[in-house]
C-alpha cells in the first residue's frame, strides 16, 4: 500500500536522522481526551508529563494535543505525533483504543502506551489504575457519615471500571450501616460541568447528603458547597480547594511514576509491551488528605484500611459477596480475581436498580 | 464620521471579496492573539494553514482534509437547500448519528457474512435512517405548523441517547468484554468503507460528496425545483403566487438534507471511525452550518468553506503539538474566521461613507 510505504520511509528516514544524532532527546508525547485544564482526569495526566520532564531534563521533550474526539481525529494526531518523530506515545483514553492499535500497526518503532483498553501489541501496552481501592475508602467514609442513609453517585459510563467502583463503594458503605441506600446517575460523559452539577443537584434533591462522583470536573463539588450540608470527595484530582468541606478526602490517579519509568524504559531500549494494573501498593492511586470533618475514629479506620491495601493484607472484594440476583459469586474469604473485576457487568446484593444496557 | 448606507444592489464584487477579506483579518488578529501568548505569530499561522498542504508530511495531511471535510460539505450541501429556502434543518448532528446507527446495524446484522451487496444496502440503510429522521420535524412542521428548528435541534438529543443506548445494548461488540461500542466496521472487509484508491484519503463519503455538490449546483441553477426553492426562500409570497407547494417544499429540503446527513453518518461509521460508540457524534452537524453560511449557501463555495474548516482543526491539532498552543487558543481562532466573515456580510449588502452626512 502506498501510504504505508510512505509512512514507513519517513518512519525510517526520521529513526535514520534520530540515530545519527545521539544527543537527540527522547520525544514523548501525550494525546488528551479533555483540556488540562479540567481539574481531575486529563489534569492529572498532565502532571505525569510536567513529572517526566522534570526528571529527565532536556533528555526529553513532551509534547501534547487536548481536547481530541475519539476517532479519526484521534488516530490523526498520533499519527502526527509519530510522523514528527515521538519515541513513546500516551492516549490516555479509553476510546482511543481502536485508534491506538491502527496507528500503532503503521509505525512498528514507536511505541505506544494506551490507558484503561485491553488491546496490546508489540509496540503496545496498557496500563491502569484499580481506583476500586480507593472506592472502599470512600464506601467506608460515605457509610459511616450519611445521616439521611442515602448516599448519591454521579456515574459516566455503564463500563466495567465504572460498575466496579459502585460495587466497591457500597459493599464498605453497607458494612458498616446496614441502611444505605445508593441512588445513581448516569450522566454519559467524563467531562461536562453542568451535567455533572445538575446530577448533582437532583442527588441533593432526592436527600442524599453524601455525593460520590466518577466524573472529573468539579462541579459537583461546588454544588455540595451550595447546598451546605453535602459531603463530597475528589475525583481523579485531590480538588483540595472544596477542602475541608464538602471534600472530605479524594482518590488522585498519579500517573507520574509509571511514565517516568516507561519514558526510562525506552530510553535504555528496555521497553516492552506490558499490562499494568496498578493500585495503592505502588502509588499509582493514592488517597487524598482525610480532612478534620471526617470525625477522628472514623480517619483512624479508613487509614488503617488504606495500610492493609498497600500492605496487600487486604482485597476490596472478599467474600462472601452475593451478586445482585442474589445468586453466589465470592464465597468466605475468596478474593476476587481480575479477570472478573477486569470485565465486571452486575452490581453487587443490595445495589438498587439496573444497569443501562 | 463613518456612516452606513444601504446598497441599492448588493456589491457583486463584495460577495467574492469578504470570504478572503475574512480570512487575511482573521490571520492578522489570530497573529496578536498568538503573540501575546507569548508564541511566534507567524510560525503559528504557517503551522495552521501551511503545513498541511505543503509541509514535511504533505503526502499524509492532505488525504486527511478530504477525510475531515467530506462529512462537512455533504451535510452542509443538504443544509443549503432548506437554508436557501427558509427552512432550517439545525438537527443534522441527529440525522448523522441516526444514519450511522441504521448503517451499522444494517452491515452487522450480516456479520460475520462477506456479500459484495452489503455495503449497498448499509448505504441505504444509512441514508433512509436518516432521511426518516429529519422527516419527523418536517412533517410536523406541514402538519402541525412546529417550528422546525425547536423540533430538529431537539431530535439531536434524543439520538444521543439512542446512540448511548444502541452502543451499550443491541449494537454493542459480544466480544468487547462489557465495554460500549460495536465491532470495529474496519476489520469486516464487507461493511468497510475502504479508501477507493489507497493514500489518497477517497472513500465513498468523499465521492458521494462530490456528486452532491454537483446534483446541487444543477438543482439550484438549472432546475425547476431549485428555482422554486430559490424564489420562497427569497419572497415566500411571490412564491406562492408562483404555484409553489410550501409543504412539499419543506418536506423535500428537511427530507433531502437529513438524507444526506445520514449518508455522512454511515460513510464516516463504516470508514475513518470504524465503530458505533457513546462518543461517535462530534459535531460535524452543527459545524456543517457553519460551513453552508462561511460557503455562501453555494455548492462550490461549501467545497473551499468545507476544506478551510478542516483545514483549520488539522492545522491547528499540528500547532497544538508543535507550538504548545492550547486547544482553546485554536477554537477563539476558528471563531474569529465566522466572526469576520458575518460581520463583514454587511459590506455586500452596506456600504461605508466618511465625512458628514448628507442633510435628508
Amino acid at each position: 500500500m502506498k501510504f504505508t510505504t510512505l509512512v514507513a520511509s519517513a518512519a525510517l528516514a526520521l529513526g535514520l536522522a534520530g540515530g545519527a544524532l545521539a544527543d537527540d532527546p527522547t520525544k514523548v508525547g501525550f494525546v488528551y481526551v479533555g483540556p488540562v485544564g479540567d481539574g481531575g482526569w486529563t489534569y492529572e495526566h498532565d502532571q505525569g508529563r510536567i513529572a517526566v520532564e522534570e526528571e529527565f531534563g532536556d533528555a526529553v521533550e513532551t509534547v501534547f494535543v487536548e481536547n481530541v474526539a475519539e476517532g479519526p481525529d484521534a488516530e490523526r494526531v498520533m499519527t502526527q505525533m509519530a510522523l514528527d518523530g515521538a519515541d513513546l506515545i500516551f492516549t490516555t483514553s479509553f476510546g482511543f483504543m481502536d485508534p491506538t492499535i491502527n496507528v500503532a500497526q503503521k509505525f512498528p518503532d514507536v511505541k505506544f502506551e494506551h490507558a484503561t483498553g485491553y488491546k496490546r501489541a508489540d509496540n503496545v501496552s496498557t496500563y491502569s489504575a484499580r481506583f476500586y481501592e480507593g472506592r472502599a475508602v470512600q464506601g467506608h467514609i460515605a457509610g459511616k457519615m450519611t445521616e439521611s442513609n442515602i448516599v448519591g453517585y454521579i456515574a459516566s459510563f455503564p463500563i466495567p471500571e465504572v460498575i466496579r467502583g459502585i460495587n466497591s463503594a457500597y459493599l464498605h458503605a453497607s458494612k458498616v450501616n446496614p441502611d444505605v441506600e445508593f441512588k445513581i446517575i448516569w450522566v454519559y460523559t467524563w467531562f461536562d460541568p453542568a451535567k455533572e452539577a445538575d446530577a448533582a443537584k437532583a442527588l441533593i434533591d432526592q436527600g442524599a447528603d453524601v455525593v460520590l462522583q466518577h466524573t472529573d470536573s468539579t462541579a459537583p463539588q461546588a454544588a455540595a458547597q451550595e447546598a451546605g450540608n453535602v459531603m463530597t470527595f475528589g475525583q481523579a484530582s485531590d480538588m483540595a480547594q472544596y477542602g475541608p468541606y464538602p471534600r472530605v478526602s479524594s482518590i488522585i490517579d498519579n500517573w507520574a511514576p509509571y511514565y517516568i519509568e516507561r519514558t526510562r524504559a525506552v530510553m535504555d531500549g528496555t521497553w516492552e509491551s506490558v499490562d499494568t494494573w496498578d493500585g495503592i501498593p505502588t502509588g499509582m492511586v493514592e488517597i487524598g488528605e482525610i480532612t478534620d470533618a471526617v470525625p477522628a475514629e472514623v480517619k483512624a479506620e479508613a487509614e488503617a484500611m488504606i495500610e492493609a491495601m498497600r500492605t496487600g493484607e487486604y482485597h476490596p472484594f472478599t467474600g462472601p459477596i452475593n451478586k445482585q440476583d442474589g445468586s453466589a459469586w465470592l464465597a468466605e474469604g475468596e478474593v476476587a480475581d481480575d479477570g472478573t473485576l477486569a470485565g465486571m457487568n452486575f452490581y453487587i446484593e443490595g445495589v438498587d436498580g439496573d444497569i443501562p444496557q | 464620521m463613518i456612516r452606513i448606507e444601504a446598497r441599492p444592489q448588493p456589491s457583486a464584487v463584495m460577495a467574492y471579496a469578504t470570504p478572503v477579506l475574512a480570512v487575511v483579518l482573521t490571520m492578522i488578529f489570530g497573529g496578536v492573539l498568538f503573540a501575546a501568548l507569548g508564541k511566534d505569530p507567524f510560525q503559528a499561522i504557517a503551522t495552521i494553514f501551511w503545513e498541511p498542504l505543503f509541509g514535511e508530511f504533505a503526502f499524509f495531511y492532505r488525504p486527511q482534509l478530504l477525510i475531515k471535510g467530506a462529512p462537512l460539505v455533504l451535510i452542509a450541501i443538504g443544509l443549503a437547500l432548506g437554508f436557501r429556502a427558509g427552512i432550517w434543518n439545525i438537527g443534522a448532528e441527529g440525522q448523522y448519528i441516526v444514519g450511522a446507527i441504521c448503517g451499522a446495524g444494517a452491515g452487522l446484522a450480516f456479520f460475520p457474512a462477506e456479500s459484495v451487496l452489503i455495503f449497498p444496502l448499509m448505504v441505504l440503510a444509512g441514508a433512509l435512517g436518516g432521511w426518516a429522521w429529519a422527516m419527523i420535524p418536517a412533517v410536523l412542521k406541514v402538519k402541525f405548523g412546529t417550528n422546525e428548528i425547536l423540533v430538529s435541534l431537539m431530535l439531536v438529543y434524543v439520538a444521543e441517547q439512542l446512540l448511548a443506548s444502541m452502543s451499550l445494548g443491541l449494537l454493542k461488540n459480544p466480544e468487547g468484554f462489557g465495554f460500549p461500542g460495536s465491532r470495529n466496521l474496519q476489520q469486516y472487509p464487507s461493511a468497510h468503507n475502504a479508501e477507493i484508491i489507497a493514500g489518497t484519503g477517497m472513500h465513498w463519503g468523499v465521492a458521494a460528496a462530490l456528486i452532491a455538490v454537483i446534483f446541487a449546483y444543477v438543482l439550484l441553477t438549472r432546475h425547476r425545483l431549485g428555482f422554486a426553492i430559490r424564489v420562497t426562500g427569497e419572497a415566500p409570497r411571490a412564491a406562492k403566487f408562483g404555484g409553489v407547494n410550501p409543504g412539499r417544499l419543506v418536506l423535500f429540503c428537511l427530507g433531502m438534507s437529513g438524507l444526506l446527513a445520514g449518508l455522512a453518518g454511515l460513510f464516516e461509521v463504516a470508514g475513518p471511525a470504524g465503530q458505533i460508540s457513546i462518543d461517535f457524534n462530534v459535531g460535524y452537524g452543527f459545524t456543517a452550518i457553519i460551513v453552508a453560511f462561511l460557503g455562501r449557501l453555494n455548492p462550490l463555495g461549501i467545497v473551499a468553506a468545507g476544506l478551510l474548516m478542516a483545514l483549520t482543526y488539522i492545522g491547528g491539532d499540528i500547532a497544538q503539538s508543535q507550538l504548545g498552543l492550547p486547544a482553546a487558543a485554536i477554537q477563539v481562532f476558528q471563531g474569529m474566521l465566522l466572526f469576520f466573515l458575518l460581520a463583514l456580510d454587511l459590506l455586500t449588502n452596506y456600504r461605508v461613507r466618511f465625512g458628514t452626512a448628507e442633510v435628508a
